[in-house]
């Protein structure tokens, strides 16, 4: 493609212009969190990283956002599975039902764990008896990521099953394979990729999530607080370069899903040709 | 490729399920109370006692294991004090709450988790230390302000938070309503006077925590009405950047400490939640409160600790650590009937500071 040559200055201008934005958005305020969590000298970078309520409020970020990438993997294929393959009443609805939980604000869904699980809820005297704790606890934490993390997975594979239609399925069924085998040879293939991305942004989003976390954790120090939450929390107590060091933590992470993303981004590109 | 992607998928989802499985069990036991020699308790607090108790609890720690030979591990949970007493009402299990007004622990209680009559429970009202409410100035006190009445002057701007919804501002208010009121005046001219002072706050934040931050960091104003230990805490971050001026009459403010009843009686933890509150009193922790910047409820300790000059002004913080200016007269909130009297009176919808806060 040849580019026109009056179009020079457009060109340039609109460059300019989503580099600067780009630049006061995103890469002056990452270089002031990066600039800032060393402002008091290395020492006090890695003491406020591997303070033990940090330690803990990094294993339980993992921990939550691997649980809640196992649970929203299973559940997105199989919405996505049923969604494309199956024709009933109320498709259409379950559909749009799916994207509720990015659309609604998260503390809203905080709130409605707090309003059915909590003390003065009617089920409470029934988990109370079963010994099983929800909110305030890590289950809670779990639940609230995995509402808001729920599209991510089902929403990339869809578009794909939707694409690939179901005539190779089809012929392997009539061919006599089971259902699994039909799933692990036919399916899967065609929807890795895409399913590799839907696994990382919802990993990435389960990683940062604070507002929904924040309304349903008790803000319990070492137990359940997450690294967002361990962050404000710093943040108050007038630790700032201790915060900006933590949040530096949660960046590095940040850019390492980003890698992996495109990563699988590109082969996704590659495999559609 | 296809395959070894596969088996590598394989291979990331077993590990994953493994370690949620063994994470699931780790996390059960660490839930568990009294496991061999270790006792877990969760003390549920407000904002500002963060580094309080995070010295008295290894002091406590030590004491316990002195006295019984086991080890406790002590959970902190720190936010807007009446936040923590809603999350308390509905389930989080704190075995004890210590937060900044009786009127919040009436929050737990109301929801049926505390029995009633946990002032007396404790000795001084079930308050172990108290503060005071002070004025937080620029450096060199420009615009000279010594006592209330200054406030009420033109041109000085007064950085405080909205008595409807801090509790820290509510004791703002009533200490420059009872100085007003020492000085004879009737009610009509002490609603004069708290008018003129409302009519110069620049910023009327939400909490406390926020008004620091806007006299601090966003340098509003002249001076700022601030808890005593919060103005310390801004002296002690900006040195050599403001003073503390101790007026002439202020109020005892009494953060209260409870034992939660249903909870500790459910895990078996009163005694050590019992101990762990009224251990707050001794000598030992009273220092410790002292040392964070809240009063001792001994008056021994209070001595250790006192400001040795008549001088109501702090212009950098005692190196010595004696801060305490006894030279105050204080009263509390009994001297307005109680909360929810005062709080009938005051701070109702349509009560008496909405409609000073319309003139």
């Amino acid at each position: 493609m040849r580019v026109r040559k009056n179009d020079g200055p457009v060109k340039w201008v609109l460059i300019t212009i989503s580099a600067l934005f780009l630049f006061v958005m995103l890469i002056l305020p990452l270089i002031y969190v990066i600039v800032t969590s060393f402002k008091d000298g290395v020492q006090y970078f890695v003491n406020a990283i591997t303070d033990e309520y940090a330690k803990k409020a990094l294993i339980l970020t993992v921990w939550v956002t691997a649980i809640t990438v196992i649970c929203n993997t299973v559940f997105g294929i199989f919405a996505a599975w049923c969604l494309t393959r199956y024709s009933f009443k109320g498709k259409k609805r379950i559909s749009a039902l799916i994207d509720l939980p990015v659309t609604v604000s998260p503390i809203i869904v905080g709130l409605i764990y707090v309003l059915t699980y909590g003390r003065q809820s009617a089920v409470y005297p029934i988990l109370k008896n079963l010994d099983i704790k929800i909110i305030f606890a890590v289950p809670g934490i779990v639940l609230a990521t995995v509402f808001v993390t729920l599209p991510f997975v089902a929403r990339e594979i869809i578009p794909v099953l939707n694409a690939k239609g179901t005539e190779e399925e089809e012929a392997a069924a009539l061919m006599g394979a089971s259902g699994f085998r039909i799933f692990k040879d036919i399916t899967f293939p065609h929807i890795k990729w895409s399913l590799l991305y839907g696994i990382v942004l919802c990993a990435a989003r389960a990683m940062g999530e604070f507002g929904a976390v924040s309304v349903i954790s008790g803000h319990l120090r070492g137990k359940t607080n997450t690294l967002p939450l361990y962050i404000e929390l710093l943040y108050q107590g007038y630790d700032f370069t201790g915060a900006f060091a933590v949040s530096s933590v949660l960046v590095i992470m940040a850019v390492c899903i980003l890698i992996l993303r495109s990563i699988f981004e590109k082969n996704l590109i590659k495999n559609k040709d | 490729m296809k395959k070894r992607l596969g088996k590598v998928m394989a291979f990331v989802a077993v590990s994953i399920m493994i370690m949620s499985v063994t994470g699931g069990c780790e996390a059960a036991k660490e839930d568990s109370t009294g496991d061999g020699d270790v006792m877990q308790m969760t003390n549920v607090s407000y904002d500002p006692t963060r580094e309080l108790y995070a010295n008295y609890n290894e002091v406590f720690k030590d004491h316990w294991k002195e006295k019984t030979g086991q080890t406790v591990e002590i959970t902190q949970s720190h936010g807007g004090s009446s936040k923590q007493a809603l999350e308390v009402a509905n389930g989080l299990e704190a075995d004890v709450v210590t937060f900044a007004l009786e009127g919040d622990i009436d929050v737990v209680a109301d929801a049926g988790l505390i029995e009633p009559g946990f002032t007396s429970e404790f000795e001084h009202a079930s308050s172990p230390y108290t503060s005071t409410i002070v004025f937080l100035v620029r450096k060199d006190n420009p615009k000279d302000i010594k006592d209330w009445d200054d406030l009420t002057k033109d041109g000085i701007g007064v950085i405080t938070p909205s008595p409807k919804t801090s509790g820290g501002a509510r004791w703002n208010y009533l200490a420059a309503w009872y100085y007003f009121e020492k000085q004879g005046m009737s009610e009509e001219e002490i609603i004069e006077n708290i008018t003129k002072l409302y009519k110069n706050v620049l910023v009327l934040d939400s909490g406390a925590r926020g008004s620091t931050t806007t006299f601090t960091e966003n340098g509003q104003g002249d001076v700022l009405i601030a808890w005593e230990n919060e103005a310390f805490l801004s002296m002690k971050e900006n040195p050599g950047e403001y003073e503390i001026v101790v007026p002439s009459v202020s109020i005892l403010c009494q953060p209260t400490v409870a034992v939660v009843d249903e909870i500790v009686d459910e895990r078996g933890t009163r005694e050590l939640a019992t101990e762990y509150l009224s251990y707050l009193y001794s000598d030992e922790a009273q220092r410790v409160e002292a040392e964070n910047y809240y009063r001792p409820s001994d008056t021994d300790i209070i001595e250790e600790y006192a400001y040795d000059t008549s001088d109501n002004v702090i212009t950098e913080v005692p190196e010595d650590g004696k801060w305490i200016i006894t030279n105050i007269e204080m009263t509390d909130i009994e001297h307005f009937g109680g909360w929810p009297a005062a709080i009938d009176k005051h701070f109702n919808d349509g009560a008496l500071f909405d409609q000073i806060y319309e003139n």
